[in-house]
């Protein structure tokens, strides 16, 4: 059976607000040994929430970035042929030994370590379909084997391993049943207030309400393709008060714009919200 | 009453497995719920859940099954109940078997209690699982701010009444179908396949050429895999598809940005398919109907998008088209829709409008010529597989009442 529950627990840190049920999810899926699953809307804090967890758990963090041409077995390792047969060629080194030539990945790597560290597969979705289900694995037993030397890696300490998705691609049912699953909603007005305030402790109150207000106005927008997010809001109060642009202008209309909407389309779609509150928009 | 919720939730259309449930069991019996129905409600999410277009199911299903009950419910004692006399689902699969051997039930049930012990002799103060001022880490302080209570802090709001607020609703997959989703669902279409310029190194084909070489290495490439999907997308833009015209320009724009077929092509019809196609309906431009056909090969992949009702002449008539001034030839509509669906490999017609209303009969008709999906994610997703002929991974969603 497991050991009793892990003795560290994550709590967000003090860059990183997390919601309860984002903390339980955490420390379920760590207890229980399982990768956890993360989504949600882009800017809603998915790859800083590994990075936080490494932090509070004091592990050190491995990152795995996925991309469209990625395989399962890179992040395993990776056996250099070519340097190998470049090796032999020229006769440089001594190429009996095949080790030399197997370079790890960050799966490799998690497991190979030592201590316990946090894995963040980034992005899983970007890769081919079959991706997930060449990790499950792996991923289920905590070990593998390097063909080419006939080694097998096993874990020393489970790491823990968080993926993250965009949504790109909906995920094979197997490999879901093994992942706690996280849905980052959008942070609410309060929320978001506390946010704002990590990132900028001393926030004027008024100015603070006055933006969140705007802000979330400019979320219900129908017609705006891209809404902004968290890291658009934090510059752009960053930016209305190295500014010193006084709260009341916020009535009428939305100075820098450009900081929370960045597509032209979108833009234009706000000039023509017909509401008589924004009169002029200021790039 | 445990696997009654389990039972409940299948019944609901939530697939959950038994993965799910004896994970949940485990993390249950490990005390991550802390006796608390709100952390209850969002730890079982965490694990039986897997997907965010179904956590309004669960909400509803959860409020459901635990309205009325918040006060008198005991998820211990139900807990270690259910563990006395497991009940479990008969439609196992091998997985699901070979699992339920090795999680080992008894051992479980020996640690739950061991834990419920525990949890009884050091309450308040204690350090270890619950109880308020102590040392454990959970504890009860926090702000919570979805508002789900945790532990005792008062004011709150019920699990239940946050199941019922349904804040995911939005999020269902048999509503919403924004750009994005689109285009994650459009994209399973794709058949990688090599072919064009070569960009890869091959291993195995350079080790064997230099094997062969002597020795002198031989650097072999090909080219990288390719999507070989090619779409032809045949959208209805006929007065009763007005009311969906947003959905169809997302589905439209979706297909459109996505990159990744060999070719895209799209056209547009009035309520039937006559001898012409539209690049541009308010000016009826647009290529001949048997032109677009001698084009489209098994190579190809069609889906149309309508609502597939109009006056039965309009698909059975001779003059159907010409009526509308759609067509010059007498050929009725129907006859154009069966020579369209013997062209490609395979074909589905989304339909905008709900299943319900499917039997009307022209939208009956069609049916038989076509195989049709709700334009909806959950049908789109099941369109995919169908065309990719792969077996259906969803079931009928159980989306009902």
């Amino acid at each position: 059976m497991l050991p009793a529950m892990a003795a560290k627990t994550f709590d967000g840190t003090a860059g990183y607000l997390a919601s309860s049920d984002l903390r339980d999810a955490v420390n379920v899926a760590v207890d229980l040994e399982k990768p956890l699953l993360i989504k949600g809307e882009p800017g809603t804090g998915k790859t800083r929430l590994a990075e936080a967890v490494a932090e509070a758990l004091g592990a050190p963090l491995l990152v795995w970035n996925v991309k469209s041409t990625s395989k399962a077995k890179d992040g395993l390792y990776v056996y250099d042929t070519v340097a190998r047969l470049n090796d032999a060629r020229f006769n440089d080194r001594d190429i009996r030994d095949i080790r030399q030539y197997i370079k790890y990945g960050p799966l490799g790597r998690a497991l190979l370590s030592d201590e316990r560290v946090v894995l963040l597969i980034d992005e899983v979705d970007k890769a081919d379909l079959e991706f997930p289900n060449d990790l499950l694995h792996e991923l289920d037993r905590m070990s593998f084997t390097v063909d080419e030397t006939g080694e097998v890696v096993t874990a020393r300490r489970r790491p823990i391993v968080i993926i993250t998705s965009n949504n790109e691609k909906e995920l094979p049912d197997a490999f879901l049943r093994r992942c706690v699953f996280h849905f980052i909603a959008f942070p609410d007005e309060e929320m978001m207030r506390d946010i704002v305030r990590v990132h900028q402790p001393d926030v004027e109150e008024k100015l603070l309400s006055s933006c969140l207000v705007r802000f979330y106005w400019l979320r219900k927008q129908p017609d705006i393709k891209k809404r902004p997010s968290t890291s658009e809001l934090i510059d752009w109060i960053a930016a209305l008060r190295r500014a010193g642009v006084p709260v009341e202008r916020l009535e009428g209309e939305l100075p820098f714009v450009g900081l929370l909407l960045k597509k032209e389309a979108d833009v234009e779609a706000l000039i023509n919200v017909k509401t008589g509150k924004v009169r002029s928009i200021r790039q | 009453m445990f696997s009654g919720f389990f039972f409940h939730l299948r019944a609901r259309g939530l697939k959950v497995g038994l993965t799910e449930w004896l994970a949940l069991l485990r993390a249950l019996a490990r005390g991550h719920e802390r006796a608390n129905l709100g952390t209850f409600y969002s730890l079982a999410r965490s694990l039986l859940v897997k997907k965010e277009a179904h956590y309004d199911l669960y909400d509803r299903a959860f409020a459901e099954w635990f309205g009325g009950l918040e006060d008198q419910y005991q998820l211990d004692e139900q807990l270690l109940q259910w563990l006395e006399n497991p009940t479990l689902p008969r439609d196992l699969t091998d997985e699901e078997r070979e699992q339920l051997q090795r999680m080992d039930l008894e051992t479980l049930k020996e640690q739950f209690r061991e834990r419920l012990r525990t949890q009884r002799e050091r309450h308040d103060g204690g350090s270890k699982w619950i109880g308020t001022g102590g040392t454990s880490p959970f504890g009860h302080g926090g702000r919570n701010p979805q508002g789900i209570r945790v532990g005792g802090a008062g004011g709150g709001r019920s699990a239940v009444q946050i199941a019922s607020e349904r804040r995911f609703e939005n999020l269902r997959g048999d509503r919403v179908l924004d750009v994005r989703q689109l285009g994650a669902a459009l994209r399973r279409l794709r058949r990688l396949a090599r072919d064009a310029g070569p960009e890869e190194l091959d291993i195995d084909e350079t080790i064997d050429k230099s094997a062969k070489n002597g020795g002198e290495i031989e650097l072999v490439l090909r080219p990288p895999r390719k999507n070989r999907v090619k779409l032809l997308l045949l959208m209805d833009v006929g007065g009763s598809m007005d009311p969906h015209a947003d959905t169809c320009e997302r589905l439209f724009s979706a297909a459109h940005k996505s990159t990744h077929f060999q070719a895209f092509r799209h056209y547009f019809f009035h309520n039937c398919v006559y001898d012409r196609l539209y690049t541009d309906i308010s000016r009826y431009q647009g290529p001949r109907t048997d032109e677009v056909l001698k084009q489209i090969d098994k190579s190809w992949t069609l889906v149309l998008v309508g609502d597939a009702w109009m006056g039965p002449y309009e698909l059975g008539a001779e003059s159907g088209g010409i009526a509308w001034g759609m067509s010059t030839s007498r050929t009725p509509g129907i006859e154009w829709l069966k020579r369209l669906a013997e062209r490609p490999k395979a074909s589905a017609w989304l339909n905008p409008e709900p299943r319900r209303i499917w039997n009307a009969p022209t939208v009956a008709v069609i049916r038989r010529v076509f195989p049709m999906f709700e334009l909806t994610l959950d049908g789109l997703s099941a369109a995919v597989d169908h065309l990719r002929g792969a077996r259906p991974t969803l079931p009928e969603p159980g989306l009902v009442p």
